[in-house]
């Protein structure tokens, strides 16, 4: 098993972050994973995304031009990286934000509301961890379990009284992932 | 057995420079390899191993303490990025003429100039054909992982000392910022006064004892003759080099009809464009130099007489190390060079096209 995903959206998304934990969480699982951040200028013009992998095998190139799956959060995103993801792959996306959703008919699309749900939960910062729920469920590489311990090694510990709540976030994506098409 | 941690390169050459039991590390930060100098100040390893960790004004003046401590013996790191290494350079050929021991970390950024902070491998000529003046060499290690990161810091030192040379670890910006997984070896104690002295006392400024001669540690001797039995003596170094330290790593070579040459960052990508090409049947292998200097000039060489027909060199630069492929193939079959510029990282597939367009056809 090899996973090639790209993660895109602004700054402050917790993008990074979201990249940090599926890696970690690879980790717990005995898998290779490598985490590459843009970080030139696209990343100070308020973008961000990294490119993660997580896979059986020794990873090769940290740096791709086509991906399995796709989490794009913002247009910009969006008009950069729907055209690299593979053909039959995934491309989740919020539609907060979106004046141009995608048009591509050889991949599979789902729709997550992100930031809608993250202020019903009353805390807008478990936005990322909502999508990351979304995408496990369409993807799961990794297993719940090594999620939570992948929590608790990227996080700081005075963080960890967090880690319930970043869960029941997960679960809210899990739940809430909307198929717009599937091949 | 030991933790897996998931860092970034940068931060990995930090943990393993305190673990390895530098003396000191003096820098100055610029991206993309702050994270080296971060990582070091947070760590405050002048409570533990007792290591000192010193921001200069400058890089000339970090490089210029790097001289005066590595002078007296003690292992001492400093990390620039490329524009922060032309800095260094006038330092780096003193500490070689002085035959000081120390070991330099450059994550490459696109240049010329301030360039940009995107990853590039146009330092190479700077690293192993000189850059600072005078005939001198450094040798150059290229990390490919994260783990390597961490790695070489102890092979750098090892190296260092043995030649009492300068060691440069010429990584860039994909590895300096990407995460992977590491693995740490134990923390090893710094030199005592004591150990130091025994094992650096013969050369360094340790302080004068009555049994001995002053020890002078001076790139400068106005006497010309002096001065070409000292080149000769530099020029020994770099042959025992030659014989000694050459390493790389091969990728299914054996049967190979052609093969990708690529070092660092742009070797993991040749890695995927290899696959790639064995998947369309093509008979490709994947060279991977891991110093520098020395070259692995000879191994290339076998690949000829063996009968490879093309040799591509995958570098982000305009081409350099092209030439020294060119000079080890000397002729006896087609090399060409791909690579992009100014912080553009080329993708496999470009890479596979290069290789199918340039060689193949």
């Amino acid at each position: 098993m090899t996973e090639e995903l790209i993660i895109a959206g602004f700054g402050g998304q917790g993008v990074l972050s979201m990249g940090k934990i599926l890696a970690y969480s690879g980790i717990m699982q005995d898998q290779e994973v490598s985490w590459m951040p843009s970080y030139g200028p696209e990343m100070r013009g308020g973008t961000a995304n990294v490119t993660v992998i997580v896979s059986d095998e020794r990873v090769s190139s940290p740096v791709l031009n086509e991906f399995d799956s796709a989490i794009i959060l913002n247009q910009q995103s969006m008009d950069k990286f729907e055209e690299q993801v593979k053909p039959g792959g995934v491309l989740l996306y919020d539609p907060n934000g979106i004046i141009n959703p995608p048009t591509r008919k050889d991949i599979n699309i789902y729709t997550i509301e992100g930031s809608k749900l993250s202020r019903e939960m009353g805390n807008t910062k478990t936005f990322n961890m909502i999508v990351f729920g979304a995408y496990l469920k369409i993807k799961p590489v990794v297993k719940l379990e090594n999620v939570v311990l992948g929590l608790k090694k990227s996080l700081n510990e005075r963080y960890h009284h967090l880690i319930p709540l970043n869960e029941d976030a997960i679960k809210m994506g899990q739940e809430n992932v909307v198929s717009i098409l599937e091949l | 057995m030991a933790e897996v941690k998931l860092m970034k390169g940068n931060e990995a050459f930090a943990e393993a420079a305190i673990r390895v039991g530098a003396d000191a590390y003096f820098g100055y930060p610029i991206t993309p390899q702050s994270e080296v100098i971060e990582y070091l100040m947070t760590a405050q390893p002048h409570l533990t191993t007792g290591m000192v960790v010193l921001q200069a004004e400058s890089e000339v003046a970090a490089i210029n303490m790097v001289y005066g401590a590595a002078g007296a013996g003690k292992k001492v790191l400093t990390s620039s990025s490329s524009p922060g290494i032309s800095l260094k350079l006038e330092g780096i050929s003193y500490m070689a003429g002085a035959e000081l021991p120390a070991v330099i970390l450059n994550v490459v950024r696109g240049g010329p100039g301030l360039g940009t902070i995107q990853p590039s491998q146009a330092d190479y000529f700077q690293a192993v054909k000189g850059g600072g003046h005078g005939d001198y060499k450094m040798l150059v290690l290229a990390p490919s992982s994260v783990q390597e990161m961490a790695d070489f810091v102890e092979d750098a030192f090892d190296a260092a000392f043995k030649y009492r040379n300068p060691v440069m670890i010429l990584s860039d910006g994909v590895i300096g910022q990407m995460m992977e997984k590491v693995i740490f070896k134990e923390q090893k104690d710094r030199w005592t006064e004591k150990e130091l002295i025994e094992i650096n006392g013969s050369w360094a400024t340790t302080g004068k004892t009555p049994d001995r001669e002053r020890n002078v540690i001076t790139s400068l001797d106005l006497d010309s003759h002096k001065m070409e039995l000292h080149n000769h003596k530099l020029q020994a170094k770099y042959k025992q080099m030659e014989e000694e330290e050459v390493r790389y790593e091969e990728f299914m070579c054996d049967d190979a009809d052609y093969i990708m040459v690529a070092y660092g960052s742009s070797a993991r990508i040749a890695q995927k464009t290899l696959n790639k090409a064995r998947a369309k049947g093509i008979k490709v292998g994947l060279l991977r130099p891991i110093t520098l200097f020395p070259y692995p000039t000879k191994v290339i060489h076998k690949y000829t007489e063996r009968g490879v027909k093309g040799f591509l060199s995958v570098e982000m630069s305009a081409g350099q190390m092209v030439e020294d492929v060119r000079l080890a193939v000397n002729g006896k079959a087609k090399v060409e060079h791909f690579g992009r510029n100014g912080g553009i990282i080329p993708s496999p597939t470009e890479v596979l096209d290069a290789l199918e367009n340039q060689i193949i056809k």
